[in-house]
């Protein structure tokens, strides 16, 4: 299977000194809907926007279903893009928007753009200026859809829309999952977010991969386990310990394991996606993340 | 990308050419009115020996209305620059909406040269018709003061607004790539292309086309008069022959070799003269022409005959017949100039923008 992005060691940096993505080596596989989660300012953004061929990187290289982003009208038609905030033309109707969109890609699904306009109730003849953030959230997501893309980039799609909308969204976008088999990649600060849809996980922290992989492959990798207090390092080495806390008597760990925990004094738990994630977040300020981190598992 | 172009341009073309045809309304009612009275008056005051009434009397006419054509040509150039080349793409960059036009199925490249190329094409035919109807409607004025070459006339006559269409509008386009922000590169543009206009119309036009020059005896025709400006010493003004239409530089007082006339040589030659002096200048003026009381006017025209057996006038100009290719040329240079800076903007949003 070939891969939706692969970057190696891209880098993008903002005037002379701010690095939004430094070293990030990764591959999302295709026909997935994947998560990238981060902080604000992880990065994400600029990650989605060299994908879609926005930005050049500064350092490294990537690849998007196989080519360099955004080269010719080709490789633009292949990838859907619908920016943070959904921006539209305040002034144009939503009727112009699907107008425009249907002049500007050769593969438009002029039929599946008004079915959906229809759909959501959205008046063709309304400016996207007086839309609300949902509407135009729908309208973009529209847009890029009946444009027939590869793979779906979606920059912080739920972050302006309250929880009706958010529902809504996703259940369109899986609608078109489920019928076009395309890849998606959607970015959030919460992975609850993207919890019910997501089946792949690109943590991003501080300009840095923390974490990628295959949802339920992370999940059971790693354990929350609790016992009696002690100290981190003396657990067996096979074990990755990627948040620890204390109380008095206890210790709680989070840890990175592909073999079973068969100490009986460790009580041992799955551990649910945002915890993890939150726990990956957590490792910012600590040393850099350890090299399998970095791979992604497939 | 054409039918892209056309549809957000639209609305702002029907308004702008939606008043230029009110404008043409305007002239249209009133030019044929003018040009008839040129015919009556003007063109027939030489049977009536009444020329110079006639001519003044016709000057009087719709003074307003060449006062606000005057404005016009001058306006519709920087006004479509700052309000469609400035906004073409920094407004875009200010609302994010360039990230929605950028990943569509077209390259940035070829989404911006079709903007950039439909919005030019618009502001030129904008001005141009105007240029067109204006020098239409105020032919019978220019026939009248046989002054084409006046810098003002010769800006808003002809073909030269085009040009000036061409450069305000891709400046515009070009400061906002750079600026990123529509309301500065707005402003960017005015400025520019008013300071840019006026700089051109001051220092490069004269040196477009090497000058004429034209020898005549000295006060052979045309008057000399006597005066000094200011503190300066004591020099004579001869006044530049009449030549309809044309563009006259100098009007300078050569000896032979070429040597001009100097205030020592003049009043060795002309003692009298200089003793009598001009009357002292007026207040405020800067320039104050003896007219002359009958002492100095005889003392003078002594001096002109005596000076005119080594002196004569040399009159550097540029001759009527070269005011086509003057306006050619100015066409060119803004249009040359507009080339670069679209293309400068399209690298910009190639290279920079990234």
């Amino acid at each position: 299977m070939s891969a939706a992005i692969e970057t190696q060691g891209l880098g993008k940096r903002y005037g002379r000194r701010r690095w939004a993505l430094d070293g990030c080596t990764l591959t999302i596989p295709e026909g997935r809907v994947v998560a990238l989660v981060g902080p604000n300012g992880a990065g994400k953004t600029t990650l989605l926007h060299l994908a879609a061929g926005l930005l050049e990187p500064t350092t490294g290289s990537i690849d998007v279903l196989g080519q360099s982003p955004a080269t010719d009208p080709a490789q633009l038609a292949r990838v859907g893009f619908v920016a943070q905030d959904a921006p539209a033309y305040a002034r144009m109707t939503v009727a112009q928007h699907l107008r425009m969109g249907e002049s500007l890609n050769p593969n438009w699904d002029g039929e599946l753009a008004g079915k959906r306009i229809e759909q959501l109730g959205l008046d063709p003849g309304q400016r996207a200026g007086s839309l609300s953030g949902g509407q135009r959230a729908q309208l973009a997501l529209s847009l890029a859809v009946a444009k027939r893309p590869e793979l779906l980039l979606l920059d912080e799609p739920l972050a302006s829309l309250d929880p009706l909308a958010r529902r809504d969204f996703l259940r369109v976008l899986m609608e078109v999952v489920a019928e076009r088999g395309v890849s998606v990649v959607l970015s959030s600060h919460l992975v609850t977010d993207l919890e019910r849809v997501c089946d792949h996980l690109v943590v991003l922290v501080g300009s840095h991969v923390q974490l990628a992989g295959d949802v339920t492959e992370l999940l059971g990798a790693h354990r929350r386990i609790s016992g009696p207090r002690r100290d981190p390092a003396t657990l067996p080495a096979a074990m990755d310990v990627i948040e620890a806390s204390h109380t008095e008597r206890q210790s709680t760990l989070l840890v990175r394991t592909d073999e079973t925990v068969l100490d009986p004094s460790w009580s041992v738990a799955p551990v649910a996606l945002d915890d993890l994630v939150i726990a990956y977040m957590g490792r910012r300020d600590g040393a850099a993340p350890a090299p399998h981190a970095l791979e992604v598992v497939q | 990308m054409i039918r892209v172009a056309w549809m957000q341009l639209r609305t702002q073309a029907l308004v702008v050419f939606g008043a230029l045809a009110g404008l043409a309304v305007v002239l249209a009612l009133t030019g044929p009115h003018l040009a008839h009275l040129y015919d009556t008056t003007v063109a027939s005051c030489a049977s009536h020996g009444t020329c110079d009434t006639a001519g003044d009397l016709f000057l009087r006419h719709d003074t307003q209305l060449r006062g606000l054509l005057s404005i016009l040509t001058w306006v519709v150039p920087v006004v479509l620059g700052v309000f469609w080349g400035a906004p073409l793409v920094a407004r875009e960059l200010e609302s994010g909406t360039f990230r929605l036009a950028w990943t569509q199925s077209v390259t940035r490249t070829h989404w911006l040269v079709t903007k950039l190329a439909l919005g030019a094409l618009a502001t030129m035919a904008a001005a141009g018709l105007v240029s067109l109807a204006v020098t239409w409607w105020a032919s019978p004025f220019d026939r009248l003061t046989l002054d084409r070459f006046s810098p003002d006339v010769f800006s808003e006559r002809g073909i030269v607004a085009v040009g000036y269409a061409a450069f305000a509008f891709t400046l515009g386009v070009a400061a906002g790539v750079v600026i990123r922000r529509t309301l500065p590169a707005m402003a960017v543009t005015l400025v520019g292309f008013v300071a840019v206009r006026q700089m051109f119309a001051t220092w490069v036009r004269p040196l477009l086309l090497a000058p004429s020059h034209l020898h005549v005896t000295l006060g052979g025709g045309t008057p000399v008069g006597f005066g000094k400006s200011d503190s300066g010493p004591f020099t004579l003004w001869p006044e530049p022959p009449n030549l309809p239409n044309a563009w006259v530089y100098t009007t300078r007082i050569v000896d032979d070799h070429g040597r001009e006339l100097t205030s020592q040589a003049l009043s060795r030659a002309c003692p009298t003269l200089t003793d009598l002096g001009p009357r002292p200048p007026t207040a405020g003026g800067a320039r104050a022409v003896a007219p002359a009381p009958q002492q100095v006017a005889n003392a003078l025209h002594d001096c002109v005959t005596k000076l005119a057996a080594s002196y004569h006038e040399v009159v550097t100009y540029q001759p009527a017949g070269r005011y086509w290719t003057f306006q050619w040329y100015e066409l060119a240079i803004f249009l040359a100039v507009a080339t670069a800076l679209a293309g400068f903007s399209v690298w910009w949003v190639r290279r920079r923008l990234v």
